[in-house]
């Protein structure tokens, strides 16, 4: 077995005197797919972006990818580098085509030539259903297809590791399935994926491990068998018969 | 679907019109009740009287030999004649800088409308006002404009780069040529104590804007830094600026430097006024590109953070070209507001288009026409300003500003 590709040890985040990360530890391997549910408010979204340090942790280890995530700024470009992030507000950058969108991370950051940037993004945004649109600006796009770009600008950065943020809550209900694929298909290509999401059925199809968070602690975590039909904490029963109600 | 038959093309109901005659128009708008009768009457007559008196100056009364006769004194001051080729070549690039931006950026076919419908216009007056070889000139501005302009509605895309290196260019080519080099030779120094009127004006607008936009973003980006140092220096600087009016600036620059600096050592008037005149754009400017760079959500930062952008890149891929969009309409105002403010150099005893002004009328011979020469420059003012407004909202709608 190699190392983890992702490890947290007791992990602490305050926000002022809010006590928002209780001790995290989780590990994650290679090709992993992950999927975090939990209430609102339990620190998901807290807990995800302190991976690639949209948030700063203030106590515990982080390691991504072999670089412990400390103050050098230099550790926090390499580890970005290596992790790709999905909005839940897609945050595509407006004033560009899309096309520039998925290239200029590779250029900026990767030093790639436009050329070379241009045909992966091309390659990318084939993956995701939509090369029609490269020449279009996110404001031209739906729902759907904006996240879509902002999956494939994720990946022209050629992560080692995916995060996603409730990339589906934004969506309206006919465009979820479109961008649910393309994550799925991203999972069975052998990504090592963290996703924070309440679609069941994406658990249920490709998730590895499924942890339950509540008041910034996982209260518990298992494979998606053992989460659905034996969970062993009465807060996550509780929490499953809420989503799972309707 | 049970409305299928009703979509198709020949049985959409059109909108309802609403169908006027023109008695039924005015008795709608004008004459709907007594008082609106009334009203609509007295608009009338005043409006009459007004053209009638207006015109009846405008044609009978004014005075306007002051004009035609200070012409060239109200566009270049004491520029020497000899030299005056030298401005018509500044014309004629900005006329060619123009169009080669209308054409790229604008597109639109109503810039050649313009031109061809400015064209006679310009040319009655020119030759009017000024005689001799001015329409040639005129005449050839406008076809260079023109030819600019269908040069970069042919090839928008491989001029644009270029398009943008002239304007940037603009500024030093202009300043090198109005000034010359040498004592004698093709092009021999013209001091700035000889630079006046309208192009005294224009160049202090334009050293103005080129120099207060690149110090004010870095103010605003200043205001905004984690660094305390940087934080504060900029704070202060543009709260001490914005609190002092303009023409303090000028006095201070002309009055009180001379005794700050060591004797023997004098700086021109025109580049002391030019440096009060950047030094208080740069803070107003500051302020407003604050406004757009507050404007821009949170998640373009994540965003930028995630494909791992380092912090100058962040800022000028993303931030900034965002950030100015959004505020391009209130630069723009202060822009014009700035080519409006440069008049205060006349209190300062420089002959800008308002000095050159207050010269003419101390002049005996021209008594009494306070009327005709500020109403010159009002209108030769309101020109500019109009057509930089008129330009810029054509400029913002075609680059799509203020959508996201
Ligand atoms: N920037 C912030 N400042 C203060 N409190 C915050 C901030 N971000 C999140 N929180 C708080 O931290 C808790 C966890 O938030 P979050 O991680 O967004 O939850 P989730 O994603 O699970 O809904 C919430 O109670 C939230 O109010
Ligand atoms: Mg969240």
């Amino acid at each position: 077995m190699s190392e983890p590709v992702i490890i947290c040890r007791d992990v602490h985040k305050w926000y002022g005197q809010f006590h928002a990360l209780r001790g995290i530890d989780l590990e994650v391997d290679k090709g992993e797919v992950i999927v975090i549910f939990g209430p609102s408010g339990s620190g998901k979204s807290t807990f995800i972006r302190t991976i690639n340090r949209l948030e700063e942790h203030q106590q515990g280890t982080i390691i991504v990818n072999g670089i412990e995530l400390s103050h050098d700024v230099r550790n926090i470009a390499a580890i970005r580098k290596e992790v790709g992030m999905v909005f839940q507000q897609f945050n595509l950058f407006p004033h560009l085509a899309v096309m520039q969108n998925i290239t200029l991370g590779p250029i900026q950051v990767r030093k790639w030539k436009k050329k070379k940037a241009e045909e992966i993004a091309m390659q990318l945004l084939e993956r995701v259903g939509i090369p029609e649109q490269a020449e279009k600006y996110p404001g031209q796009l739906s729902g759907g297809q904006q996240q879509r770009v902002a999956i494939a600008r994720a990946l022209a950065m050629q992560p080692q590791i995916m995060l996603f943020d409730e990339p589906t809550s934004a969506l309206d209900p006919e465009m979820i399935k479109e961008v649910l694929d393309v994550m799925v298909e991203l999972a069975e290509s052998g990504m090592t994926i963290l996703a924070v999401t309440h679609e069941m059925g994406f658990a249920r199809a490709v998730a590895d491990r499924m942890l339950f968070m509540d008041a910034g602690s996982i209260v518990e975590s298992g494979p998606p068998s053992q989460i659905f039909e034996n969970p062993q904490e009465d807060r996550t029963k509780l929490f499953l018969s809420q989503i799972l109600q309707h | 679907m049970t409305t299928t038959a009703s979509t198709t093309q020949g049985e959409v109901l059109p909108p309802p019109t609403e169908r006027y005659t023109v008695l039924g128009w005015l008795k709608k708008n004008l004459f709907g009740s007594w008082l609106d009768a009334i009203l609509t009457i007295l608009a009338a007559l005043f409006i009459a009287w007004a053209v009638y008196t207006g015109a009846n100056w405008v044609f009978k009364t004014a005075r306007w030999d002051v004009i035609v006769n200070n012409f060239a004194l109200f566009m270049k001051g004491q520029y020497p004649t000899e030299e005056a080729w030298r401005l018509w070549l500044v014309i004629y690039l900005a006329a060619a800088i123009g169009g080669l931006m209308w054409g790229v950026f604008v597109r639109s076919r109503e810039m050649a409308g313009w031109l061809l419908l400015i064209l006679p216009l310009l040319f009655a007056l020119a030759a009017l006002a000024l005689g001799s070889n001015v329409w040639i000139n005129v005449l050839l501005i406008d076809v260079v404009a023109l030819v600019a302009y269908f040069l970069g509605r042919t090839f928008p895309k491989q001029l644009q780069r270029p398009t943008i290196t002239l304007l940037l260019l603009y500024l030093p080519l202009i300043l090198l040529i109005v000034r010359g080099f040498g004592e004698n030779g093709f092009m021999p120094q013209v001091g700035t104590n000889f630079w006046g009127g309208l192009l005294l004006s224009l160049l202090l607008a334009i050293i103005g804007i080129v120099f207060s936009f690149p110090i004010g973003v870095l103010l605003a980006l200043g205001r905004q830094s984690e660094l305390k140092a940087i934080h504060w220096l900029s704070v202060i600087y543009i709260e001490v600026i914005r609190g002092v009016p303009l023409v303090t600036l000028l006095f201070m620059g002309m009055v009180m430097l001379p005794y700050v600096l060591p004797a023997g050592l004098r700086i021109d008037n025109f580049i002391r006024v030019a440096v009060a005149i950047v030094m208080f754009a740069a803070a107003y400017l500051a302020e407003n590109v604050r406004g757009g760079l507050q404007s821009i959500p949170k998640g373009q930062y994540e965003a930028a953070d995630a494909i791992a952008l380092g912090g100058f890149a962040k800022m000028t891929r993303i931030i900034l070209p965002q950030a100015l969009r959004a505020v391009i309409p209130v630069l723009v105002g202060q822009f014009i507001g700035l080519f409006k403010d440069t008049s205060l150099v006349a209190l300062v005893g420089l002959f800008d288009l308002l000095g050159i002004a207050r010269a003419v009328l101390a002049n005996p011979n021209y008594i009494g026409t306070q009327l005709e020469v500020y109403t010159f420059i009002a209108l030769v003012y309101w020109v500019f300003s109009y057509g930089l407004s008129y330009a810029s909202k054509r400029l913002e709608t075609s680059l799509g500003v203020g959508e996201r």
